[in-house]
């Protein structure tokens, strides 16, 4: 079971999560012993085999196309970090 | 002591008005005021929204003049105390996860099980502590602390829905809900001594169910007894049209068809799960409860599950890579903590940084890798091929047995902080409830006897068909019948 070598600076910008030095050095660690566990999957062959992505296969589940009751916008916006005129407030995106 | 009863007990005794909701809700909080300082099963509790609740229940009940109530009445569930997992929406009460990212979040709408429960006639109470999104086995990792097992209070609960067994077992509510996405139902149900019960995959709604891995989720109870466990199911089960994963298919009264009779049912004893790792009094006490199934009456046959070794691996791509995708949502903008930045990004960063603990971080982390460009085929489109394999195993076995007899975890419940700086440790004590889950099949633990020093519950494992919870209650509740495991109280 060889720990395998973990990018955590590159993959904690996919995550989008600000880490410290020692979070890094000691997930780096952790997650290099886990994925050294995981390479154990490598053992079996699975050329023909078909991925499951659900235990219980239900395809295209659809509900009529009605109008129905749904969250007010008073609801929607009450654990809002910042709002004002019914609308979240979030940082500029567009110059 | 209302508070020590069954449901079923309680239910009687209301329907035949010797006591009252109020009474039985108050006999919960006073138990919560005198213990819950050592466990800290429970976040926090609105005592007066469930009085308001009981009062509402009694007068039901004067209405009524008894009618259509008891366990055998039309609303068994009237005026009982139930207290919900910290990852189920109640509205108008803090929904947290464990989490600092929630903030201080409050539920806009009720989940649909909390719908159904209320319509039950139960009170819905209080908010049990858990491992934040429910990623643990020990419920450590919480921000508002560490929950104690009742019967040792220096050993965890287990996790993540330790706070829901803890509060059953130390009688501080009648039953209680949790979730179960690789055992965090069966396990701190087995290391505190009560009936944990997860349900088939789709049977019951996930609507209003915080998502940790969407595949694997699914919502269950803990309870005193089978009985219990069924008359609860019964009123959870069924499909609803606001998850598109909740199967159509028609629950049956499965307290009706308690029958205790388990003559010529086939039980598997896979051979894999009796092997390094495991205590011998664990052993034991499930070698004697195989013993007494055999008296019963069933047949109990060795059988292989070849891929067990690899579930583990599996479970910790596949639940990981399906949080990273959950979890995505806490971002800081439409609720809970937000960490200011001018720039869009900083804020996600640091708002994530600084909102979700270390095990969760762990495991968005894990997940992101597993799913990003150059390792997708080799770890996560991997996963799920062996999933598949795992799950053919299952498949395979229920054609020749009706279920599956397991420990519930290898040992008993470990000390707080003994694994929580080892997360493979960690994650190697579910070794024996994760399949279930990635099969998408049902299991339950029910109480099969303790460890002499110090005193420690054993959980019994039953694996059933999907949709088998029929047989599965109906073997807990035989045992039950013949074993006094599951009445014995942890000395508070």
């Amino acid at each position: 079971m060889a720990a395998v070598h973990f990018d955590i600076q590159y993959v904690a910008h996919l995550a989008r999560l600000a880490l410290s030095p020692d979070e890094e050095t000691k997930l780096a660690a952790q997650l290099g012993d886990i994925l050294g566990y995981i390479e154990k999957l490598k053992e079996l062959d699975v050329t023909h085999v078909e991925p499951t992505a659900h235990a219980v296969p239900r395809v295209n589940v659809t509900r009529p196309d009605e109008v129905g009751p749904s969250l007010a916008r008073a609801d929607a916006l009450r654990n809002a970090p910042a709002q004002a005129n019914g609308l979240f407030i979030v940082p500029k995106i567009v110059e | 002591m209302l508070n020590q009863l069954t449901i079923s007990e309680l239910s009687a005794r209301l329907a035949r008005r010797e006591v009252s909701a109020r009474e039985a809700m108050q006999s919960c909080l006073e138990r919560i005021a005198r213990v819950d300082g050592k466990i800290h099963a429970f976040i926090s509790h609105d005592a007066e929204d469930a009085l308001a609740q009981a009062d509402a229940a009694d007068q039901w009940l004067a209405r009524q003049g008894g009618k259509n109530a008891g366990p055998d009445g039309g609303r068994p569930l009237l005026g009982i105390p139930i207290a919900i997992k910290d990852v189920l929406a109640v509205k108008n009460q803090p929904l947290n996860c464990g989490s600092k990212i929630l903030d201080h979040f409050i539920s806009p709408y009720d989940a649909t099980v909390v719908e159904k429960l209320r319509a039950a006639g139960v009170i819905v109470f209080g908010r049990l502590n858990m491992d934040e999104f429910a990623m643990g086995s020990s419920t450590e990792n919480s921000a508002f602390g560490v929950t104690h097992n009742p019967w040792d209070l220096a050993r965890i609960p287990g996790g993540s829905s330790g706070g829901s067994a803890a509060a059953v077992a130390a009688d501080e509510c009648l039953a209680a809900l949790g979730s179960d996405t690789g055992g965090s139902i069966r396990q701190p149900a087995a290391l505190c001594g009560c009936v944990g019960l997860k349900p088939t995959y789709g049977r019951v709604s996930r609507y209003g169910l915080v998502a940790f891995a969407s595949s694997l989720d699914q919502v269950g109870s803990f309870t005193k007894d089978a009985r219990d466990a069924a008359i609860l199911l019964g009123a959870l089960a069924g499909h609803d049209p606001r998850d598109s994963t909740s199967v159509p298919q028609p629950a049956p009264d499965y307290a009706a068809r308690l029958t205790g009779e388990i003559k010529g049912l086939k039980l598997g004893l896979p051979r894999e799960y009796l092997v390094g790792g495991l205590d011998a009094e664990v052993k034991a006490a499930v070698e004697a409860a195989v013993k007494k199934f055999q008296e019963l009456g069933a047949e109990v046959v060795e059988i292989s599950l070849p891929h067990t070794d690899y579930a583990v691996a599996v479970y910790y791509i596949v639940a990981t890579a399906e949080a990273s995708a959950n979890l995505a949502r806490f971002d800081g903008i439409r609720y809970g903590l937000r960490v200011d930045s001018v720039d869009p990004t900083e804020l996600y960063r640091r708002t994530r940084g600084a909102g979700f603990g270390a095990e969760v971080k762990r495991r968005i982390i894990l997940g992101a890798y597993v799913l990003s460009s150059g390792y997708y085929d080799a770890y996560y489109l991997r996963a799920q091929k062996v999933r598949t394999l795992i799950r053919g195993d299952f498949l395979k076995a229920f054609e020749s047995v009706d279920a599956i007899v397991t420990p519930t975890t290898p040992t008993a419940a470990f000390k707080v902080g003994e694994k929580s700086d080892d997360p493979l440790q960690m994650y190697l004590s579910d070794i024996f409830t994760i399949s279930c889950n990635l099969a998408g099949t049902c299991g339950l633990s029910v109480p099969c006897g303790f460890t002499r020093n110090p005193k420690l519950p054993i959980g019994l494992q039953l694996l059933g068909r999907p949709f088998g919870e029929e047989t599965l209650l109906n073997l807990a509740w035989a045992f039950e019948q013949n074993t006094a495991w599951h009445r014995e109280k942890p000395p508070l």
